[in-house]
């Protein structure tokens, strides 16, 4: 049973179908916009746009939650941390031995977190929907990256999901020749490193012989076609003008509420 | 039959004193090779494990690389070109189906060599079609490439190398890694697609029963340099002065079954008992089988047989105290737990090795050092040998037994594959255990390393010791006269041999 990097399962059924470097354009710029500035009202404009577009994944928000909560976390200690140590300036909302929330700490730290998941997102949306093939075929035939070096990173993927199999038949092969991953620190440590080397001896191996499978075929001599060809449709001009006018409306709405800190240059 | 007019045309290979020698090496892997081979033949290529066919195999596909990589004497060509500046020409299926596939999905993977070709777009589809349909892989294109069994991988190889219509076939022991059922469907294809394309063959197999109905000729190399013999099936493979040179060179010849000893001691006491055992790869997930009920008795061997991706290897790591049990009962008997506990799994690793040894498909997973010598001593210096002369004592007879003295200074890394399965064996029975477990320890062997391990294995249930093998060779639980667990379906059946 290897674990499958290279087919992941893809969720709903319009945006899989939009080219990737649309997806990654709108997923740059939202990400980029809500990272210029920590104000909660632009991270909440693109989070609530975010939630919206929610249903076009196909997956219900529980779902979402069960996938991502290590996120979800982060941002409520995130938020729970700056509202902590923030500058304590405004009226004073919470006062208990040392711990001391004030309005200004708190409205800073809502910000971190909604902004958090406003970041979180987008990637998200990115990697569930999108099949690295695709991209790299985008990459090689749209963005004209070298070919070698993109077929050369999606076959090293492929390796990727073969080498977390290795990893786990390697400790128990390890194990049975005494060395198991137990004892003190010191010898898990030990174990652990000598493990590791057996891993990347093999990964070199593995991949000493599938590019020579690839040269066999041959990958990297000239120039080549591409079976499938990456298009762009209508359907990425949706996808690249919903990106522009959700990180439009969050600046927009940022400036207007006067929360608009633009963070390069600020303090 | 549009496109038949655009087969390109077999291939012929010449060959003139051909020499390689890998760089770093002393002795060169091939010597002074003269063969020549009209288009549209068909060559199985054979030779002792050591004698140098894979790097003839590699060189006539143009992948041995330039000086920086070896050392080359004598003239190799396709056409009467290099085969580095044909590339495309030769098409090279290797024994690895996981370490040859590029892509993710069936269809890209069978294009891959057609783009890299520069073949239109639409040609491409069509060829992709065609190749998928010789080969009888009847999947649709976007399946996954890894969710295919090893016989649809090594086929899905086939193809990929078809769709860039090569006018010759080099395939490296394709069917060595397959059970028997894989083995007939990659030769069959290999056949069907001789027949339409008619191009030229050179396939590398021990197994030569398998071969020799789709091959008009037989070339042996010699392990010291040169051809040994040379000819049609029928006259290379009944000739006696050459069958007997065969047979010494570890060759597989139909009709001729290495000699073992055959005389087995009854079985003794129960060591190992498995009831209602379920089992499966990972702690989450499905079991891959359910209710196993089976017992390891001491003196006598247990082979786990079935179709590939039955769960045989996980019910055997299970068994051998290195997966948990998903449900139901394993209990080692006294006499092999001697206080340590009734669960194997539970067991320390030092514990283990004293008390089941698992010799692992791949024996590199399993190498600790960078010596032979040191391979050999580990298990021994870890269980608290630091008398010199009792390490001795017991490595050096194994060493001796297994061939493996001339190789003590060498790297395990190094050494050939029969070698390196060898010392993977001895370095288990080097702390003694009760219980020797094997996955797959005939896979890719020649008659010699076959017939070697049968021996020593016989000999060790001879002793008392209890044997349990995961394989496809029944030559193999034939030979050590092994009870049967067949699995199939997620249930195991123990089966009564007539």
């Amino acid at each position: 049973m290897s674990v499958d990097v290279l087919t992941p399962h893809l969720t709903g059924r319009l945006l899989p179908r939009a080219n990737p470097l649309s997806k990654l354009f709108a997923a740059v710029l939202v990400t980029v916009v809500v990272m210029l500035s920590i104000d909660w009202v632009s991270a909440a404009v693109v989070l609530v746009s975010e939630l919206l577009l929610l249903p076009l994944l196909g997956i219900s928000a529980w779902q979402l939650l069960k996938r991502t909560w290590p996120l979800v976390l982060a941002a409520v200690v995130a938020a729970y941390g700056t509202a902590l140590l923030a500058e304590k300036t405004g009226a004073v909302l919470l006062e208990f031995g040392p711990i001391l929330f004030t309005q200004d700490s708190v409205n800073s730290g809502i910000a971190i977190g909604l902004r958090g998941l406003a970041i979180a997102l987008p990637g998200i949306f990115l990697l569930t929907t999108t099949d690295p093939t695709d991209l790299a075929d985008a990459l090689a035939q749209k963005l004209r990256m070298p070919h070698r070096f993109v077929l050369g990173a999606l076959a090293g993927l492929r390796l990727v999901g073969l080498l977390v199999d290795e990893w786990r038949t390697l400790g128990l092969a390890r194990h049975a020749r005494g060395v198991g991953f137990e004892g003190n620190p010191v010898a898990r440590l030990r174990n652990f490193l000598g493990q590791g080397f057996g891993l990347i001896v093999q990964a070199i191996r593995r991949a000493t012989r599938l590019a020579m499978a690839m040269e066999a075929r041959g990958f990297g001599a000239g120039d080549r076609t591409w079976a499938r060809e990456s298009t762009f449709t209508r359907l990425d001009l949706w996808v690249c003008l919903a990106g522009v006018l959700i990180a439009g409306t969050a600046v927009a709405a940022a400036v207007w509420a006067g929360t608009w800190n633009f963070l390069i240059g600020a303090s | 039959m549009a496109d038949h007019g655009n087969t390109p045309s077999a291939v012929s290979i010449s060959a003139q004193g051909w020499s390689w020698r890998h760089a770093g090496r002393k002795t060169p892997a091939v010597r002074d090779v003269g063969l020549t081979v009209a288009p549209g033949e068909r060559v199985l290529l054979l030779g002792a494990s050591g004698s140098g066919k894979s790097t003839l195999l590699h060189g006539l596909a143009g992948v041995l690389g330039d000086e920086g990589q070896g050392e080359q004497h004598g003239s190799l060509t396709l056409d009467g070109r290099p085969p580095g500046e044909v590339r495309g020409r030769a098409g090279l299926v290797l024994q690895d189906p996981d370490s040859q596939i590029v892509l993710a999905r069936v269809g890209d993977e069978v294009a891959f060599g057609a783009e890299n070709q520069a073949v239109p777009r639409d040609q491409i589809w069509q060829r992709v079609r065609r190749a998928l349909d010789d080969v009888g892989l009847e999947v649709p294109l976007d399946r996954s490439t890894s969710a295919l069994s090893g016989g649809q991988k090594q086929r899905l190889a086939l193809a990929a190398v078809l769709a860039m219509q090569p006018g010759l076939l080099l395939l490296d022991e394709p069917t060595a890694n397959l059970d028997p059922a894989g083995v007939l469907e990659v030769r069959d294809a290999v056949g069907r697609v001789l027949d339409r394309t008619g191009a030229t063959l050179v396939v590398v197999e021990h197994r030569v029963a398998v071969w020799a109905d789709v091959v008009d000729r037989v070339v042996v190399l010699a392990a010291d340099g040169g051809i040994l013999a040379d000819g049609p099936p029928g006259t290379v493979l009944t000739d006696a002065s050459t069958r007997a040179r065969l047979a010494a060179a570890g060759v597989w010849l139909p009709g001729h079954q290495p000699s073992v000893p055959t005389q087995l001691s009854s079985p003794g006491e129960e060591l190992l008992t498995a009831r209602g055992l379920s089992v499966a790869r990972a702690k989450r997930g499905p079991a891959v089988l359910d209710g196993v009920d089976v017992a390891l008795t001491a003196g006598s061997s247990l082979g786990i047989v079935g179709p590939n991706g039955g769960g045989k290897s996980t019910l055997a790591l299970t068994l051998a105290g290195l997966l948990p049990a998903r449900r139901g009962q394993l209990e080692a008997a006294p006499a092999l737990s001697r206080g340590a506990g009734s669960s194997p799994h539970a067991w320390k690793s030092a514990q283990l090795v004293t008390r089941i040894g698992t010799v692992f498909q791949e024996p590199e997973h399993q190498f600790l050092t960078n010596r032979v010598i040191d391979e050999l001593e580990f298990g021994p210096r870890r269980l608290g040998g630091t008398d010199e002369a009792a390490v001795r004592r017991r490595v050096d007879p194994i060493a001796e037994r297994l061939r493996l003295t001339s190789l003590l200074q060498a790297n395990p890394f190094t050494l050939s594959g029969g070698e390196k399965r060898r010392l993977s064996v001895a370095t288990m029975l080097a702390t003694d255990p009760d219980i020797l477990v094997l996955d797959e320890p005939t896979f890719g062997q020649d008659a010699n390393t076959w017939a070697e391990l049968v021996a020593l294995l016989a000999e060790l249930i001879q002793d008392g010791g209890s044997l349990l093998a995961v394989t496809h060779d029944q030559e193999f639980t034939d030979a050590l006269g092994s009870r049967l667990l067949r699995v199939a379906d997620g249930r195991a059946d123990v089966e009564v041999r007539p």
